[in-house]
């Protein structure tokens, strides 16, 4: 039984804390919201050069051949500067499908460039109407000389905006909800037919509704085996949301810093408000949600590479537990900060927002527990 | 024991009902139903509709300009306008600083200053909260210092909501440094547009402009802007306070919200189903609505009560802690509903541009309201200053 990090994960927490540290102050950050972009592109290439693009590529595919432990340490400290460069989209999930199930052709072509950061990834899994099944697909793909025409609409396609490429779930076969017959896409962003309505999220991304008017792809754009994707798109998603589930861990040990920090300082009735001792309580409350948290983060990111039925449960109890601890932590944080909570200036309305919105991603509680008592 | 309504107040019901369906504009109605920023404008025309009618201050003595309602009758009015999702009565004027001062005030300051509450043609806000002075409220540091037939007012407030439109402002300011903290206090009411009055917009992380820091760097007060005996503030604030926390438990307006919510699960699709018969959202929906019937009932045994000239006492501080839980409880259960269209951020339609939103119009201010109602349990003295309340006065602990 060993929870430590090797000598090699260390070096990685210390050069990613040291990221957020020293180029990812929350002044940077909400500069960069601001921005026409939403994302600083000399970063992301930053991310690059330290090689932190590469991390879960095997070697064989020119990457660093790191475990879900790599990518749960990347996350967890991203979480902690409220990072909103598209890493989740770019090397999680477009990375992960490649991974995965992309061809020869297709690791060749896109990979290099991706770990290079100069291409940037979006997936789209979402439809106005699925909510958070992924086997809701009602875009199709239909047949047609040398390849397929897509058509429908992906919605709420996080990081959309600044992708190059798209990978896109569209049904080849059987009805609406069937797990059987959806197959995954790589669309160039900019092939005739696709149309975007960008937007910002309430948590500091950016957002695309992507309509897909008769586009047309080529057999070689196939990620994975036709008719199959859902099992491919699946596995991706729950390494995603392991993936945010330590982003959230990151973010909820910050609130709770900062939250015990602000009651051992903050004077009211001549003493600060930590000596009192329902705010003791509450922030006892905090940091055992928090904890549990990570354990629970920890345990889904060592499952990915269990079997399926193993994995949809460890990842599905964690999302669980972390939706749980992000709401209790964000609201209590937001609470006993009391009026300075409730402010854009200060950060922690920034992560309770961030955190928010993780509850959503991926399917919420409620989905979630589901799941699990499936 | 009767709860039920007599066949005057169901006339008087009636009458309230057919009075807002006549009356309360289209236009305003609209941006109010769809979730929009309200403006200034929408307040003020509308309290000046229920003004025309002598309806816009039932709490008010009727010599004053009050209705002279019995209780029964001033809930079901509250419980009609908040039905037909009418603007909130701005509480600064009319609940707050009004009844301080047909309460406490001279005559003469009564002839002045009660026509513009009750006309809304003067716009008030509420000076109290301080950067270093929040739930502690009586450690506050404003300074009011008397020269000649002037005070001379230094210092700062915050949370000042929409101080930005406000003509005056009530301030509680310290006049005495030397005795006990309560007994310095002074109720002294200013113009905004005096020289050295500063507002400062605080932005809410929902992206909204409610609240406002405001500074006061020497400003000249004219000593009849006193309200009763200076150091005798304390007195007036903890009268108004009281006053504040009785209508805070929103059952009328939780009531549509908990509507608007069913609505919105009858639209919302899950797995081909309306998210409605979900049965974990509905299980959520069912306890929500039973919470907000406790805190009914709860409210109407205060009423009653009141009604036999009791209260409103401490224990109105549970109607506080209830009221706030429940209406931010219904804005979790939106953004839950809303899925993954929660993630959106319609900031400029909802501020009233006309532009679509991304996703269906029924969630799409569903997270930044979300954002916003967590203000509820921390305003208007804390939910856990609540429990300190009746802890204390209640429970004699």
């Amino acid at each position: 039984m060993d929870f430590n990090y090797s000598d090699e994960q260390k070096l990685l927490i210390d050069s990613v804390e040291r990221f957020i540290q020293d180029d990812y102050d929350f002044d940077t950050r909400r500069a960069i919201l601001k921005s026409e972009d939403g994302f600083r592109r000399d970063l992301w290439q930053k991310f690059g050069e330290l090689g932190w693009l590469a991390v879960p590529f095997s070697e064989e595919d020119g990457g660093l051949g790191g475990t879900a432990v790599e990518t749960m340490i990347i996350m967890e400290c991203f979480g902690r500067g409220l990072v909103v460069e598209p890493y989740l989209s770019t090397v999680v999930l477009a990375g992960g499908l490649l991974r995965h199930g992309g061809t020869t052709g297709q690791k060749e072509t896109v990979l290099p460039e991706l770990m290079a950061g100069t291409l940037l990834a979006a997936v789209g899994y979402a439809e106005p109407t699925s909510r958070f099944n992924l086997a809701d697909v009602s875009t199709t793909a239909e047949k047609a000389a040398g390849g397929y025409v897509l058509k429908g609409r992906k919605s709420v396609v996080l990081h959309g905006p600044m992708a190059d490429k798209l990978i896109v779930s569209a049904r080849t076969s059987g009805g609406r909800r069937d797990e059987a017959g959806i197959t995954l896409f790589l669309v160039d962003a900019g092939a005739a037919g696709v149309s975007r309505q960008d937007y910002p999220t309430v948590d500091g991304l950016r957002a695309s509704e992507i309509v897909l008017d008769g586009v047309s792809v080529g057999e070689g754009d196939v990620v994975g085996v036709v008719g199959e994707g859902f099992a491919l798109l699946e596995r991706v998603i729950d390494e995603a949301t392991a993936a945010i589930c330590a982003e959230a861990v990151g973010a909820m040990e910050t609130l709770h810093k900062a939250t015990l920090e602000y009651a051992r300082t903050r004077v009211q009735f001549g003493q600060p408000i930590g000596r009192f001792q329902v705010i003791q309580h509450r922030l006892v409350d905090m940091y055992m949600a928090y904890e549990q948290a990570k354990s629970m983060a920890i345990m889904a990111s060592l499952k990915l590479d269990a079997a399926p039925e193993e994995r949809r449960r460890a990842v599905s109890a964690a999302k669980v537990q972390i939706g749980k601890s992000a709401r209790f932590i964000g609201q209590q944080a937001v609470q006993l900060h009391g009026g300075m909570g409730m402010t854009d200036e200060l950060n922690v309305g920034h992560y309770f927002k961030r955190l928010t919105m993780i509850e959503t991603l991926f399917g919420n509680t409620d989905f979630h527990l589901k799941r699990y008592a499936a | 024991m009767d709860l039920s309504f007599s066949a005057e107040d169901l006339a008087f019901q009636r009458e309230v009902r057919s009075f807002i369906a006549e009356n309360y504009p289209a236009d305003i109605k609209a941006r109010f139903d769809a979730g929009l920023e309200p403006r200034k404008e929408d307040f003020v025309r509308w309290q000046k509709i229920l003004f025309e009618k002598g309806w816009v201050a039932p709490a008010w003595p009727k010599e004053y300009g009050g209705t002279g309602w019995t209780a029964t009758q001033k809930y079901i009015f509250q419980e009609e306008l908040g039905a037909a999702n009418t603007p909130g009565i701005i509480p600064f004027g009319l609940s707050m600083v009004g009844p301080v001062i047909y309460t406490f005030a001279t005559e003469e300051q009564k002839k002045r200053f009660l026509p513009g509450i009750l006309s809304s043609d003067v716009w008030w806000c509420q000076g109290y909260s301080e950067p270093g002075s929040g739930s502690d409220l009586a450690s506050l540091k404003t300074k009011a210092v008397r020269q000649g037939d002037k005070y001379i007012v230094n210092g700062s407030k915050t949370w000042t909501t929409m101080a930005q439109w406000a003509d005056w402002i009530f301030c509680l300011v310290r006049t005495d440094s030397s005795v006990k903290q309560q007994e310095g206090i002074s109720f002294l009411l200013f113009d905004m547009k005096s020289p050295g009055v500063t507002v400062r917009p605080i932005i809410t992380m929902d992206g909204g402009h409610e609240v406002n820091e405001c500074f006061f760097d020497n400003v000249e007060v004219p000593v009849e802007n006193l309200i009763g005996q200076e150091g005798m503030g304390w007195t007036y604030a903890k009268f108004l306070l009281g006053h504040e926390r009785s209508g805070i438990a929103a059952v009328a307006r939780s009531k549509r919200g908990i509507a608007k919510l069913k609505q919105i699960a009858n639209t919302e699709q899950s797995d081909g189903s309306p998210l409605i018969e979900d049965p974990d959202y509905r299980r959520k929906l069912a306890e929500l609505e039973i919470d907000l019937t406790a805190l009914e009932y709860t409210e109407l045994r205060t009423l009653a009560r009141e009604s036999q000239g009791k209260g409103p006492g401490p224990e109105s501080s549970i109607l506080k802690i209830k009221g706030t839980e429940i209406q931010q409880a219904i804005t979790e259960l939106a953004v839950e509903a809303a899925g993954y269209y929660a993630f959106a951020y319609n900031r400029r339609a909802m501020d009233g541009a006309n532009e679509p939103v991304v996703g269906p119009a029924a969630t799409a201010f569903a997270a930044p309201s979300y954002f916003n109602m967590r203000k509820t349990s921390i305003y208007g003295g804390s939910n856990e200053i609540q429990k300190n309340i009746i802890a204390k006065m209640v429970l004699g602990l």
